[in-house]
């Protein structure tokens, strides 16, 4: 990779300041686990001077419970340290299962979650260094006409990417908002806003944050009574690998009624996809058989496979209607 | 260049690198730890694992400066300092794996028993499931795993003093060795039976 000149600040204020102003400005990087960035100089996707190291800034890593029973959590939080936290794993199920789905030990020991909900694609075409392909400024998906077979079924166009994050399906199904920090101040905006469709913003990115914003802390609102959560993830091989497709449910019970759920789909669009039509459909229907082929059915009823990825339409139905069978049958 | 102060197997050691180097990159071509493997180089073989605080990373995507202030165990590091200079001191780890025979190439090994000992500094009575998720950052291209496997329950058996799981192999494979160890030197080890694994 390109040398570089590494910042290490001490506060955020201070971090932000050293970044460009621009999105066009390509000079500096943040750094936090590295376990997204390193790849992405090592294959001089990126080729930044400056790195700005945010493991130097105090405060940032760790959980902290709300009174209210809401979580917080710092944006250089380990994945490893949330895959242990039992507190978590009991009240936030979808999210611990999530964190503990995620690569190899050695790869939770270092990444972190601002890291995970700011990873770039994994798409065969972006990441080589042989392809202009359009996330890198080029004209043209090559995966639309190419080897298409880990691209999106839903939300495509014109990029088919899909969002490699098994974090931001879970934290979205469970309500999740990100605290943003720059130069002007700080926003809160939901997780599910945070992501981009390429269709709707700036095709080289898949979030809304700004040039010289840091992504600082999640916050996971307190689970409602009776609330029950899950996240299954499909892949290739057992071990060590993204999704092939990802089912986030979050849902409540009343009797023996679906009083309300969260369904959000990872691994077939470029953002995490959440089913909102779908879940206004269900909600207050009776539990059962009926109620899992509706889900299944109607998630998936706006899918555009391309010529390799079909498999993934009833892959992602079996995902749901297993994720529903496990929290309501 | 910066200065990097940098605590690794025990010791303090000081030296210079370019700020875009890895801790791999440190660790082998400033301070000629080369125990710690170089194989992809961008996190998907594991052969580069080693431990900071403990805890398993990959120091081929740890960038050198973000390990000061952290104790880097690398394999170099993973047996017990000897107490006398004559007794070769070995990790319980090391031993399964010599015994087991949990290697042929050996390019994967160290990163395999640093993997193995973070699972059992937190975890002293791993499942077989457990201990296969623990080696998933590790790739081998020899040994089908599956003596690995062995060799860290063998460890873990050993250590409780509990009787060795699925080991009447690892016996055998001893008697086999005592054997060699005390036949003549003109003996022809392919004379001697064969062990476990060998084609029948």
């Amino acid at each position: 990779m390109k040398n570089f000149e590494m910042a290490l600040p001490n506060s955020v204020d201070e971090a932000v300041g050293l970044l460009p102003k621009t999105l066009s400005d390509d000079r500096a990087r943040l750094l936090a686990g590295g376990q997204d960035l390193l790849t992405e100089m090592k294959e001089y996707l990126v080729e930044p001077d400056l790195v700005v190291n945010l493991k130097s800034i105090p405060d940032l890593d760790g959980v902290v419970w709300a009174s209210d029973g809401s979580l917080e959590i710092g944006a250089l939080t380990t994945l490893a340290s949330l895959e242990k936290d039992a507190s978590i794993a009991a009240a936030f199920p979808a999210l611990v299962q999530a964190a503990a789905s995620i690569a190899s030990p050695q790869i939770r020991s270092a990444a972190t979650v601002g890291g995970n909900l700011n990873q770039r694609p994994r798409c065969w075409y972006y990441r080589s260094e042989d392809y202009p392909c359009l996330k890198k400024g080029g004209t043209e998906c090559f995966s639309y006409y190419g080897k298409n077979r880990y691209n999106a079924i839903l939300g495509g166009g014109p990029s088919y990417i899909v969002h490699p994050s098994d974090l931001a399906p879970a934290l979205v199904a469970l309500g999740a908002e990100v605290q943003l920090i720059s130069p002007r101040g700080e926003r809160v905006l939901t997780l599910e806003e945070f992501f981009v469709l390429p269709s709707e913003g700036d095709v080289l990115r898949e979030t809304r944050l700004a040039a010289d914003e840091v992504l600082t802390r999640i916050r996971v609102p307190a689970p409602a009574a009776g609330q029950r959560s899950i996240y299954l993830k499909f892949k290739e091989r057992d071990a060590y690998d993204f999704a092939l497709a990802a089912v986030a449910l979050v849902l409540q019970t009343d009797g023996d009624k679906l009083a309300s759920c969260r369904l959000v789909l990872g691994a077939v669009a470029p953002v995490p996809w959440r089913c909102t039509r779908t879940e206004r459909k269900l909600a207050g229907r009776p539990l059962g058989e009926e109620l899992v082929a509706l889900a299944a059915q109607d998630a998936l009823a706006d899918a555009e496979p391309l010529s390799e990825n079909g498999y993934k339409v009833p892959l992602t139905q079996g995902l749901i209607a297993e994720a529903f069978e496990a929290l309501t049958i | 260049m910066r200065v990097l102060q940098l605590q690794v197997n025990g010791d303090t050691l000081e030296t210079a690198a370019p700020v875009h180097w890895t801790l791999l990159e440190v660790l082998r071509y400033r301070l000629g730890l080369v125990g710690s493997k170089q194989g992809c180089d961008k996190g998907d073989c594991g052969a580069c694992t080693v431990l900071l605080d403990g805890k398993p990373v990959l120091s081929c995507l740890t960038l050198a400066a973000n390990a000061v202030g952290h104790e880097v165990t690398t394999i170099e590091g993973l047996a017990p300092k000897p107490e006398t200079t004559s007794e070769p001191a070995l990790d319980p780890i090391q031993r399964a794996f010599d015994d087991c025979g949990a290697l042929q190439c050996g390019f994967c090994q160290p990163g395999m028993m640093l993997s193995a000992r973070a699972l059992l500094n937190t975890n002293a009575h791993p499942t077989r499931k457990e201990i296969q998720q623990a080696l998933s950052g590790n790739l081998c291209r020899c040994t089908g795993y599956t003596q690995i496997v062995q060799a860290v329950e063998t460890a873990v058996a050993r250590v409780s003093g509990k009787t060795e799981p699925d080991c009447a192999w690892v016996a055998e494979l001893a008697r086999d060795r005592a054997q060699i160890d005390s036949a003549p030197n003109e003996a022809s080890p392919s004379s001697t039976t064969p062990g476990p694994g060998a084609p029948s």
